[in-house]
């Protein structure tokens, strides 16, 4: 078993009202300095044996089609 | 003979009674049809209903797009022959199929909200909202958490230009929509994705009024016309 | 991996009836543990063990409480509508046309602490299922919700969460949220108060028992699979059986999961519609345990479970861990073999896994007069042997000493009386809007907005009118309304009357929609039984109850307690919350609470009697930070004859608008109607003003009345014997006050500014 992870990010364009209420929450909780967050999605896929550049690039056509929409979000594709 | 309005039940659909019932006090006759099934059972248009599609866990509507019954539904309907309305999560089952452009996103307060909502119908020239007059301002119910219409400028700029925001939100946005838009259509005017519930504001006893009405009484004078769809010219 | 745990059996437990076990660690006394191994005739499992402790807490066997519930039945008045009474689930009341209606509230206040959003969440999920088990489609849900003062910083953490929680489940399930209550009070700092209520619709013939009746039938867990959710009493007892270090601890939130609850409503209505169960029981507090106790006891009392079948999200559970777990959304139903393919069928169509555990068996005569047979097996190893009922049925009832508060009379002598009053026009108008802007009176819209309220497409009333209302089927005019009310600050000064206050509060509520009150359910959210003060309150607050319902006619049926609501050795107010269900033969008839905009020159009148009573009141409350003397008297005559001019009102159209009086008195009922209808009004109030404007008097509503009606009005009231006293005219965009020395007037957007900034100036951005 192998895994690939796929990191889902709104657009940098996109409002994403979940991280500025983050950046809210560091504020009164004396965090200073936090500029901005942006609150994404991190998906864990098991593939079974090695993945070879076929598998990877099955799974970036399942980021594509289902995992994320690149409508409004960007995602990256890494091996663990 | 009335019209066969289908609507669509997918595991988490919740307004799919209510949006029977409105077909039904329009006049239409609602046909139940089941996500698993890869068969309109011949309607002559769809609903698709508000609620949760697969719980909504990936992202609204994502899952729902690859039902079996989309895989009728949506060639029909980009082709500009069936009539097809999205409500709320219908709406975003829409946008991530891609028959309508752009994406709906989180509330700007993050809360979900349910209100009685004014809007100001834009265009007319939809299977959905001949009934309606430009510039008309209904009351009917929001009810979501992520309803805001997000798409790049390009895409918005072109929907002004080409007459597809069907409805805004009059006064500003509650959740943060682009350009306040409430509603858009396709290029053919047939398909029509709206975030407010129209379904729940045709009773004066359980609605704030009975202007969604218009949306179900449309689509019936449309039928009515004749099989041509109303805006088909633009192909 | 870790090493798998020891197997405790029954072999086992026969052979080392001296091996230490942690009954204590479990919450369970001495003599309760001495009392197990004398059911069993030797030492009980780890598993039997885990049964007993979670079966015989305070939360599953109502041990502390028993003794004064007792009442409820035996007080009931005599009512052909109740089908099913307390006991069950969920009590079933005949509202006619042969459609029943199924209601109850359950508290989850300890839960919505530690975790806000899923505390309230699941909360929601449970008394779901419990309406669900009856047989019955869930069609609406409320909250009553009670948290520390809006400005303490736990309660910016607390309230977000759990109005986030419940908008989450329930816009999810598909549920209109049709009302509730918003409270605030120190008291519930550390200790908020989380009562969620459910109602359901069903046919008569539809009724489903939490039974097991037919050796030989199947017993099928169907739903969520099984995980660590909510085990806090298993990994003691794990770990102080075991090695130590071996069991992480497990989490004890569980978590919610509202997509899978749809989906197990829609399985199992359409279960219930084909005929393929015998007997249902939901899993919730003691999960598998208590539904295999149940189920067993009210059918054969015999039972073989297969623990080892039970689907598992960690697969590291052990037996007792399984038998405490209460991951949500799981369903338990009894199934006979000739249907099982049928039954498994369904849930295939809905994606629900369903998995036979075991079957119920015969008892022979001898087992039978023991409390059954309940064998539980694990990898064919026998880890359970015991008489279900006396886990389920057969628990330890406890008299707890009873004691009246040594403060109590110094809290009833500190009348209301000294505090200074209003001395102009200029101070009332301040107070009113001072009470009016007062968390708990000022607009709750920053949470029920986050709500669906009309999903389902038959609310007819909702927030913020005094009831909630729903048609209870869609083409048809019948339909049903609710109302809560709990006032832990009257109760406090006075548990009896008290609960007697809320009760006739949600009566008259009810009754202020045009519906005829029907039937009770209630929430008994109290302090530690084991503080003889406390269980002074709780008897006083369960007898004032059985009496009022006698009363009015209204059985109880059914409901819940919530003890151990204190922080250190300070309880909360004892706040008993009431709901109370009201039948309406014509939903169109329903009474608003908003002044009609569209009638010109309507009357304005106030029905019932007015005294100085201020004790307990908002007034008190938001002006001196006051609370003392007596709360208001009841008269519960007088509010059963106002509940029938308000129904009679109703049917015959003579009233315009309907608006009970209740926090903050006539002040805030007519600010409350003015703003509603968007149209003021003009009173002339006879005697003090101050008293006319904010004391609370029990058995009062506002209603306003078209000229044309007026007559057939007066007529009703006479009738009822119910004094009608005209107070004045709705009209204009003001409250005017007028009286005998002067007067003050607050325009409507001044009075829309201060009831509607309260909530978002403190809550918006959290």
């Amino acid at each position: 078993m192998a895994r690939v992870v796929v990191d889902v990010m709104l657009k940098p364009e996109i409002l994403d009202p979940q991280g500025q209420a983050i950046v809210g929450a560091c504020d009164r909780l004396g965090f200073k300095g936090v500029a901005q967050v942006r609150q994404g999605k991190r998906f864990e896929v098991e593939v079974d044996g090695e993945v070879d550049d076929a598998k990877l690039a099955d799974v970036r056509r399942l980021a594509e089609t289902l995992l994320a929409n690149p409508v409004i979000e960007d995602f990256e594709l890494r091996v663990e | 003979m009335a019209a066969r309005v289908g609507v669509v039940t997918f595991p988490g659909s919740l307004d799919d009674r209510d949006a029977a019932r409105a077909l039904r006090i329009a006049g239409a006759i609602p046909v139940a049809l089941w996500h698993g099934d890869a068969d309109l059972r011949g309607v002559d248009a769809v609903v698709l209903p508000g609620g949760f599609s697969y719980g909504d866990y990936l992202r609204c509507g994502a899952i729902a797009r690859f039902a079996p019954i989309m895989s009728e539904l949506v060639p029909a309907a980009r082709s500009g022959r069936l009539p097809v309305l999205g409500i709320c999560n219908g709406f975003q089952i829409l946008c991530e199929s891609h028959l309508l452009p752009g994406a709906l996103t989180r509330n700007s307060s993050r809360h979900f909200i349910c209100r009685d909502q004014l809007l100001r119908v834009e265009s007319t020239a939809t299977a959905w909202t001949g009934d309606y007059h430009t510039g008309q301002e209904i009351l009917i119910p929001l009810k979501s958490g992520e309803g805001s219409y997000v798409a790049d400028p390009a895409t918005l700029d072109e929907l002004e230009r080409d007459g597809r925001v069907v409805a805004r939100y009059a006064g500003a946005a509650p959740n943060g929509a682009q350009r306040d838009i409430a509603g858009i259509t396709n290029e053919h005017g047939n398909v029509v994705g709206l975030m407010p519930h129209p379904e729940h504001a045709v009773e004066a006893l359980t609605g704030p009024s009975v202007d969604g009405l218009g949306f179900f009484t449309s689509l019936l004078a449309h039928l009515a016309a004749g099989p041509v769809p109303a805006a088909a010219t633009a192909r | 991996m870790p090493e798998a745990p020891q197997l405790d059996t029954v072999a086992k437990a026969a052979g080392s009836p001296d091996s230490p076990q942690p009954f204590a660690e479990l919450g369970m006394k001495d003599d309760e543990y001495a009392r197990v191994r004398e059911i069993l005739g030797r030492r009980p499992t780890s598993a039997e063990l885990a049964i007993y402790s979670v079966m015989w807490s305070e939360h599953c066997s109502y041990k502390s409480s028993k003794v004064h519930l007792r009442q409820f039945a035996e007080k009931a008045p005599r009512n052909d509508a109740l089908l099913v009474g307390m006991g069950e689930n969920a009590g079933v009341v005949d509202v006619g046309d042969g459609y029943a209606v199924t209601f109850k509230i359950e508290s989850h206040n300890h839960p919505s602490y530690v975790e806000p959003h899923q505390g309230a969440a699941t909360g929601v999920g449970g008394i779901v299922r419990d309406i669900l088990t009856m047989g019955a489609r869930p069609v609406a849900v409320m909250d009553a919700l009670r948290f520390g003062p809006l400005d303490a910083p736990d309660t910016r953490r607390v309230l977000p969460g759990v109005v986030s929680g419940i908008s989450f489940y329930g816009n999810c399930l598909g549920l209109p949220n049709i009302g509730g209550e918003l409270g605030f009070d120190s008291g519930y700092i550390g200790n908020p108060l989380v009562n969620a209520l459910c109602v359901g619709v069903l046919r008569h013939e539809d009724i489903k028992l939490a039974q097991a009746p037919g050796p030989g039938n199947k017993v099928v867990l169907f739903g969520a699979t099984t995980g660590p959710d909510g085990i806090g009493g298993a990994s003691v007892l794990a770990s102080a059986t075991f090695d130590e270090e071996s069991h992480a601890k497990r989490p004890s939130v569980q978590v919610g999961d509202p997509f899978l609850e749809k989906l197990l409503i829609e399985c199992s209505l359409e279960l219930f519609a084909a005929d393929l169960v015998v007997g249902i029981q939901d899993l919730g507090a003691a999960g598998v345990s208590c539904a295999t106790t149940e189920l067993a006891a009210g059918g054969t009392g015999g039972m073989r479970i297969e623990l080892d079948r039970v689907p598992l999200r960690d697969s590291r559970l052990t037996p007792e861990e399984i038998l405490m777990s209460e991951s949500q959304e799981r369903m338990m139903a009894i199934v006979s073999p000739d249907k099982l393919s049928a039954f498994m069928d369904v849930c295939a169509k809905w994606d629900i896994v369903a998995t036979v555990i075991g079957e119920v068996t015969d008892v022979t005569p001898e087992e039978a007069e023991r409390g059954g047979r309940l064998v539980m097996t694990w990898h064919g190893e026998t880890v359970v042997d015991m008489p279900p009922r006396t886990a389920s049925d057969e628990g330890p009832v406890y008299e707890r000493p009873i004691a009246r508060p040594s403060d109590q009379d110094a809290l009833q002598a500190d009348t209301p009386d000294q505090l200074p009053r209003p001395a102009n026009d200029a101070e009332l108008r301040a107070q009113l809007l001072r009470v009016l802007a007062a968390p708990g009176i000022a607009d709750p819209s920053w949470v029920t907005r986050q709500y669906d309220r009309y999903v389902l497409g038959n609310t007819v009333l909702a927030t913020p009118h005094d009831g909630g209302m729903v048609r209870i089927t869609d083409d048809g005019e019948r339909g049903v309304a609710l109302a809560t009310d709990g006032n832990g600050r009257y109760t406090r000064l006075d548990p009896y009357t008290g609960t007697q206050l809320a009760l006739a509060e949600a009566y008259r509520n009810v009754a202020a929609t045009g519906a005829r009150p029907h039937a009770v359910t209630n929430c008994l959210n109290f302090g530690s039984p084991e503080d003889p003060g406390v269980m002074w309150q709780f008897a006083e607050a369960t007898r004032g109850l059985a009496d009022g319902c006698r009363e009015l006619g209204t059985p109880v049926t059914g409901g819940n307690v919530s003890f151990y609501n204190q922080t250190g050795s300070t309880a909360i107010n004892p706040t008993p919350v009431i709901g109370v269900l009201g039948v309406i033969g014509d939903v169109r008839d329903r009474l608003t609470s908003a002044f009609p905009a569209d009638i010109d020159d309507a009357r304005l009148y106030l029905l019932g009697t007015t005294r100085d009573e201020l004790g307990g009141s908002a007034w008190a409350d938001v002006v001196h930070g006051h609370l003392g003397g007596l709360p208001p008297a009841v008269d519960l005559t007088a509010e059963a004859a106002l509940g029938r001019v308000l129904s009679a009102g109703a049917s015959l159209n003579v009233l315009a608008a309907a608006h009970d009086l209740s926090d903050g008195g006539l002040a805030i009922a007519l600010a409350e109607s003015a703003l509603r209808g968007g149209v003021g009004c003009t009173v002339d109030l006879t005697g003090d003003p101050f008293v006319a404007l904010f004391s609370e008097s029990a058995a009062r509503v506002i209603v306003a009345v078209a000229p044309t009606a007026d007559a057939a009005f007066q007529e009703t009231c006479d009738r009822h014997a119910v004094t009608a006293t005209r107070i004045g005219s709705i009209g204009g965009d003001a409250l005017r006050v007028r009286h005998a020395t002067g007067g003050f007037e607050i325009p409507l957007t001044e009075l829309r500014t201060a009831y509607e900034s309260t909530l978002p100036s403190v809550l918006d951005g959290e």
